[in-house]
């Protein structure tokens, strides 16, 4: 027990759904935020939206970050949406990074996603980001 | 449970098997919050009969790979069964990467089994601080199996001894002069030894060593350290993994031997967290910066510094 108590780590899940093998940004984006002091549970590779949603649910985590380049997202994203609502977790935010066209990137924030970033995006935007997303805006 | 015993609401949930629940109080607990504490108080009579499978061993040898394996099969014999996967946090940032997650991969709407990951937090000895608890929250859910991996290290973790009742050491073919310096460390803690990557070549020989050395007797006279090949990407031994899991799990009831090993965690675990209060207590003491002076001076010792402390203390003149 320490004498002042530090606020607990921000719990981020990454995970990359569908058959994407694109990995890197995931990674980097996964070693950010760990750099940033939070515990990024990192799940791979080939995920389903029932087998994140779940791992969101076990991990008890404060934010869901995915990672698409395959050009899926509109067919993965929405069902990781509402599976999340379903099994009450609609409350944590997701965000999203990969390969997503601006039209598709609105119609996505519209069902709820709170943030997108593309290529290049600086990671310490995402860093901001997931603090803002996890309440912890410093 | 009866219901006259009036559980407080998080700890009524839990023991229903709501993992919502669950996944949120093994948080608690890592935090430290008091509506952990108190779930944990109102739960601590009925919990301590759970089996704790601790699988340590080196960086990479396989060990999320033998629990994926270990709870396909242990599923397939009714159990239900929870993983605790522990990582390090990183000393700079308190940050971590956790992992094991990847290798683990089950059909999601299986409420049989649980996983959770967990970091280190600056703990030392491949293990969180929080795991002991973590463990009771899931038995207290059901979960009378839970798999701990724990840290991959150049050293085998001493401290799974500290939660599991049964640690399988897990190791690879040609760790020859790796497993001759772990060689004591290895017989202190292992109950089964697991020779993982035994579709590899030298997996034999690797057998054949370790079962001379297990030969040479165990801390446990009473108990004989088995050694078990495995393969996960073949697969192969995984049954005979969790029987050599199971034997010694049934010696431990047989030969009085589980109590014996309770009596000893629990005293470590009273032991740490009497001194985590009193390492808070003592740091918060006024007269340590005064304390400090003349030792910075080199007019004495710090040794004689802590002993003169310690006996002001007791005298509570402090
Ligand atoms: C490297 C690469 C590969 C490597 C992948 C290696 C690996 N293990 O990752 C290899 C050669 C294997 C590969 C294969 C293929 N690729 Co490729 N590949 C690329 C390339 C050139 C760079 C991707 C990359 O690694 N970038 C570096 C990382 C750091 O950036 P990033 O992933 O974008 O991540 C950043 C942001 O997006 C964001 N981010 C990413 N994830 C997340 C997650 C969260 C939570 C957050 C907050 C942020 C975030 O933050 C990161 C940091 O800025 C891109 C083109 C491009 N410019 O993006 C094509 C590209 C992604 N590939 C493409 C294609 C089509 C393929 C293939 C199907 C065949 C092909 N034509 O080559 C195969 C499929 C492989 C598979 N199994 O899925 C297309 C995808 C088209 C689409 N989606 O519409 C692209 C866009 C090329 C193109 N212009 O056509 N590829
Ligand atoms: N050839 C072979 N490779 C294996 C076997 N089991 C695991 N591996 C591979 O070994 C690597 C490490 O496996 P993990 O299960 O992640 O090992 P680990 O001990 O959990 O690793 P850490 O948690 O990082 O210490 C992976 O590439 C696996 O595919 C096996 O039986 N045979
Ligand atoms: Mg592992």
């Amino acid at each position: 027990m320490p004498a002042a108590k530090k606020q607990p780590p921000i719990r981020v899940l990454i995970a990359k759904p569908g058959l994407d093998g694109h990995d890197r940004g995931a990674k980097v984006v996964a070693r950010a935020l760990r750099d940033a002091g939070m515990e990024v549970i990192y799940a791979g590779l080939r995920q389903t939206p029932e087998a994140i949603v779940q791992a969101a649910m076990e991990e008890d985590v404060d934010i869901v970050g995915l990672s698409i380049l395959s050009g899926a997202h509109m067919a993965l994203i929405p069902k990781i949406l509402e599976l999340m609502r379903k099994e009450r977790s609609g409350r944590i935010p997701v965000f999203v990074g990969g390969i997503i066209p601006d039209e598709d990137a609105r119609q996505l924030r519209k069902l709820g996603v709170k943030a997108i970033f593309g290529p290049g995006a600086s990671l310490e935007e995402i860093v901001k980001s997931a603090k803002r997303l996890a309440g912890r805006a410093s | 449970m009866s219901p006259a015993r009036r559980f407080p609401p998080a700890a009524q949930a839990l023991i229903d098997g709501d993992r919502r629940a669950l996944a949120r109080l093994i948080t608690g607990a890592e935090n430290d919050d008091p509506g952990a504490r108190e779930v944990l108080r109102a739960i601590y009579p009925h919990t301590g009969h759970a089996w704790l499978i601790g699988l340590a061993g080196p960086l990479g040898v396989g060990k999320s790979s033998l629990i994926n394996a270990l709870l396909a099969h242990v599923r397939s014999l009714g159990k239900k069964v929870a993983v605790v996967a522990v990582d390090p946090s990183s000393p700079f940032s308190g940050g971590s990467v956790l992992g094991d997650r990847i290798r683990l991969d089950r059909p999601p709407d299986d409420p049989g089994i649980f996983i959770r990951s967990m970091a280190t937090r600056g703990h030392a000895g491949g293990l969180a601080r929080a795991t002991r608890e973590v463990v009771r929250l899931l038995e207290a859910a059901g979960f009378g199996i839970v798999l701990v991996e724990t840290v991959g290290s150049g050293q085998v973790d001493v401290e799974i001894r500290q939660v599991a009742t049964t640690s399988v050491v897990v190791l690879v073919p040609h760790l020859g002069d790796e497993v001759q310096t772990l060689k004591a460390g290895l017989f202190e803690i292992a109950d089964v030894f697991c020779v993982n990557k035994s579709d590899l070549p030298g997996a034999d020989r690797a057998r054949r060593d370790l079962a001379e050395l297990a030969s040479l007797g165990s801390v446990d006279p009473g108990w004989r350290v088995p050694v078990v090949a495995t393969s996960t990407t073949i697969p192969s031994g995984i049954p005979e993994l969790w029987q050599a899991i199971e034997a010694h799990e049934h010696y431990l009831d047989s030969s009085g031997k589980r109590l014996e090993g309770e009596r000893r965690r629990l005293t470590q675990e009273i032991l740490a967290l009497a001194e985590s209060r009193f390492v808070a207590d003592l740091s918060r003491d006024p007269s340590l910066p005064r304390r400090v002076e003349p030792v910075l001076a080199h007019r004495i010792d710090p040794e004689t510094a802590a002993r003169r402390w310690w006996q002001e203390r007791r005298k509570g003149r402090a």
